[in-house]
């Protein structure tokens, strides 16, 4: 798995005085890939980015990049580069001479680095800005500058701190797909910290999710929010439907679930999370996509439960649906793409509730 | 609009402009006694002259005390300025044990009275035995300006977003090269700011000056010496005036230069004039 590993970071924990900020951390970051921390804020993201950057020191352990242990090195001499949450355009140069700016550091002549320097510009759409003053700049602009900035270095790997979190929606949405596009046409690592669950789910290869300065689950964003290893990581991306429920039985290869809400289900063995003891399974999890609701009589599930519609919130595309299952307390949400010939439910409508053993996600 | 009638209407303004009037017009009586041509201070007017003005320039120790005061002015406010940015961007920047006892003693010598500066850093010099010279009331300036230049670089540093310095780490800079081309060109300003203003407060400091200075006088204190002789009340008032001139043009040149640097980061004038 190391084999093409650009950052390992083995047992890293940091702290402030007494407060710990990151404990024990272990991850590697493969070389190419659009690497995503995500975490609620005060998890430790950022501080990992910045011990990877080098503005900080880690309390133990090591961060490695490119095989080179990084201890004792400052920001100055480590191959990335950052992208700031503030952006940090140097306000007293211009756009040209912001993004030369490390590359007077470098022996190159004047002509090098202008072309650099306009080479950076047109990758992020900035042709002809060069001689812009920075105030002169919309947000939008100021982070595209920032990201030239970075990449003008060739760094080996690009660390972008909420780089979109100061963008409006629609600008914040292009943007994503703009990133994502350019670090795969230019094919360097980039590290995103970001709060934002749609975002890292958009734009990464891989995510780690952070709670309290640890890592709680390192997957590929279709594994993390399929198969989430605990209540807290699948409530943080998307929104998951908890039930009671206990496992009656199992084997090798299945296993039977009680889901009392729901009814009785069989599940594979290998639906079980890696080191779940099936006898500590008191919770499952089902995506609100994972239910339908039965229109008419002609459309089937794989298993059906009797529910009361309590609730609908419309949104264009999508109703959610809140329902009340016939044996459960609490409503769950249920998530219908409004297609034609599909009227709104009215709330006390009785319906029923497809389901499948695939919607199942079980949790200790 | 009659005056009288708007003036009682709008007490207010009224009292702004009575307390503009008391607090401007004396500065005005330099210039007008300054041409004037009868040797006393007192109404009516005699005649216009340039006479007092030619005193001046045949007075040499007029001119050795001008001298003594701007060397005295340029290097207080240099030293002043230097501890100044590396006391305030300690202050802003960094935390460290004692900082808040530190940061006051910094600023005491706002609130002690000068005199009570002057006389004791006096007794101090004399215990040690060093000499009176330009350089001790270099040291006795340098001690109440260092406030004034802390408390304006402080302001300017705190207006300095930390990720740029980062940044600019990030992109390969040295520290050394961070401070030379992204700190100092954005605190700027502040850094001008702080030397005119401690440039003002050296060169018309009288009382530390008066008990600091040996035989080298600052012009306050060759001032002072000439208030004694009343047929040198005159020419005086003609230094005054230049002096008046000098510190308006002075003012005029740094607020000028504030709003230049100000625009040219795009960041909107203020009103205290960029002094605070």
């Amino acid at each position: 798995m190391s084999e093409n590993a650009i950052i390992e970071i083995e047992d890293v924990s940091k702290s402030f005085g007494s407060v710990t900020a990151l404990s024990g951390v272990d991850a590697i970051i493969r070389e190419g890939e659009f690497f995503s921390l995500l975490g609620p804020s005060g998890c430790g993201k950022t501080t990992l980015l910045r011990l990877i950057a080098g503005f900080d020191e880690p309390t133990g352990g090591t961060v490695s990049i490119a095989g080179e242990p990084m201890a004792g090195k400052p920001a100055n001499m480590r191959p990335t580069n950052m992208v700031f949450q503030s952006y940090a355009i140097f306000p007293h140069l211009s756009v040209g001479e912001n993004v030369g700016y490390g590359l007077k550091k470098k022996k190159m002549s004047r002509q090098e680095i202008a072309d650099e320097v306009t080479r950076a510009l047109a990758m992020v759409d900035l042709a002809g800005y060069g001689d812009r003053a920075a105030h002169e700049l919309s947000g939008g602009q100021r982070q595209r500058v920032a990201l030239a900035r970075a990449l003008v270095m060739k760094p080996k790997v690009v660390l972008l701190d909420e780089p979109l979190s100061a963008l409006d929606k629609k600008l914040r949405e292009q943007m994503q797909i703009e990133l994502r596009q350019l670090q795969k046409q230019i094919g360097i690592t980039f590290i995103l910290v970001t709060h934002d669950q749609e975002e890292a789910l958009i734009m990464s290869d891989r995510i780690a999710v952070l709670f309290e300065g640890e890592i709680a689950q390192l997957d590929t964003p279709e594994a993390l929010y399929r198969r989430p290893v605990n209540k807290r990581v699948a409530s943080f991306i998307g929104v998951m439907n908890f039930m009671p429920a206990t496992v009656t039985a199992s084997s090798d290869t299945a296993m039977s679930v009680n889901i009392p809400s729901l009814g009785q289900v069989d599940l594979r063995a290998d639906q079980l999370p890696e080191g779940l003891n099936p006898a500590a399974v008191d919770t499952i999890g089902v995506r609100p996509e994972m239910l339908t609701i039965l229109f008419d009589e002609s459309e089937t599930a794989e298993r059906e439960a009797p529910g009361e519609v309590t609730s609908a919130s419309y949104c264009g595309d999508m109703t959610y649906y809140s329902v009340l299952l016939a044996q459960a307390d609490e409503p769950v949400t249920i998530s219908m793409r409004n297609t034609t010939g599909r009227s709104i439910l009215t709330p006390g409508t009785q319906v029923r509730v497809g389901w499948g053993h695939e919607s199942v996600v079980l949790f200790d | 609009m009659n005056v009288t009638r708007f003036l009682s209407r709008n007490w207010l303004v009224s009292y702004a402009v009575v307390y503009m009037v008391l607090l401007y017009l004396p500065a005005l009586l330099l210039p007008l006694f300054a041409f004037n041509s009868s040797t006393i201070i007192a109404f009516p007017l005699k005649g216009f002259t340039l006479e007092w003005f030619g005193v001046l320039i045949e007075t040499k120790a007029l001119h050795k005390a001008v001298q003594n005061s701007l060397i005295i002015a340029l290097i207080t406010s240099a030293i002043s300025t230097l501890l100044g940015i590396l006391g305030a961007r300690a202050i802003v920047r960094f935390r460290f044990p004692l900082k808040r006892g530190i940061v006051g003693l910094i600023m005491v010598p706002l609130i002690l009275p000068e005199i009570i500066v002057g006389v004791s850093l006096l007794v101090l010099l004399m215990q040690i035995g060093i000499s009176l010279s330009i350089w001790t009331v270099i040291a006795g300036h340098v001690l109440i300006c260092l406030p004034f230049s802390v408390a304006i670089l402080s302001s300017a540093f705190q207006g300095l977003d930390p990720s740029l310095e980062e940044a600019s780490m990030d992109l390969g800079e040295t520290r050394f090269g961070t401070f030379r081309r992204v700190i100092f060109p954005l605190i700027l300003p502040g850094i001008i700011s702080s030397m005119l203003i401690t440039f003002t407060i050296s060169l018309d400091e009288f009382i530390i000056a008066f008990f600091l200075t040996g035989t080298d006088v600052t012009l306050p204190v060759y001032i002072w010496g000439q208030m004694r002789f009343p047929a040198k009340l005159p020419s005086i008032m003609a230094l005054g005036t230049i002096l008046l001139l000098l510190s308006i043009f002075l003012l005029v040149l740094g607020e000028l230069f504030r709003r230049r640097s100000a625009r040219r980061q795009g960041k909107s004038t203020s009103p205290t004039g960029g002094l605070v």
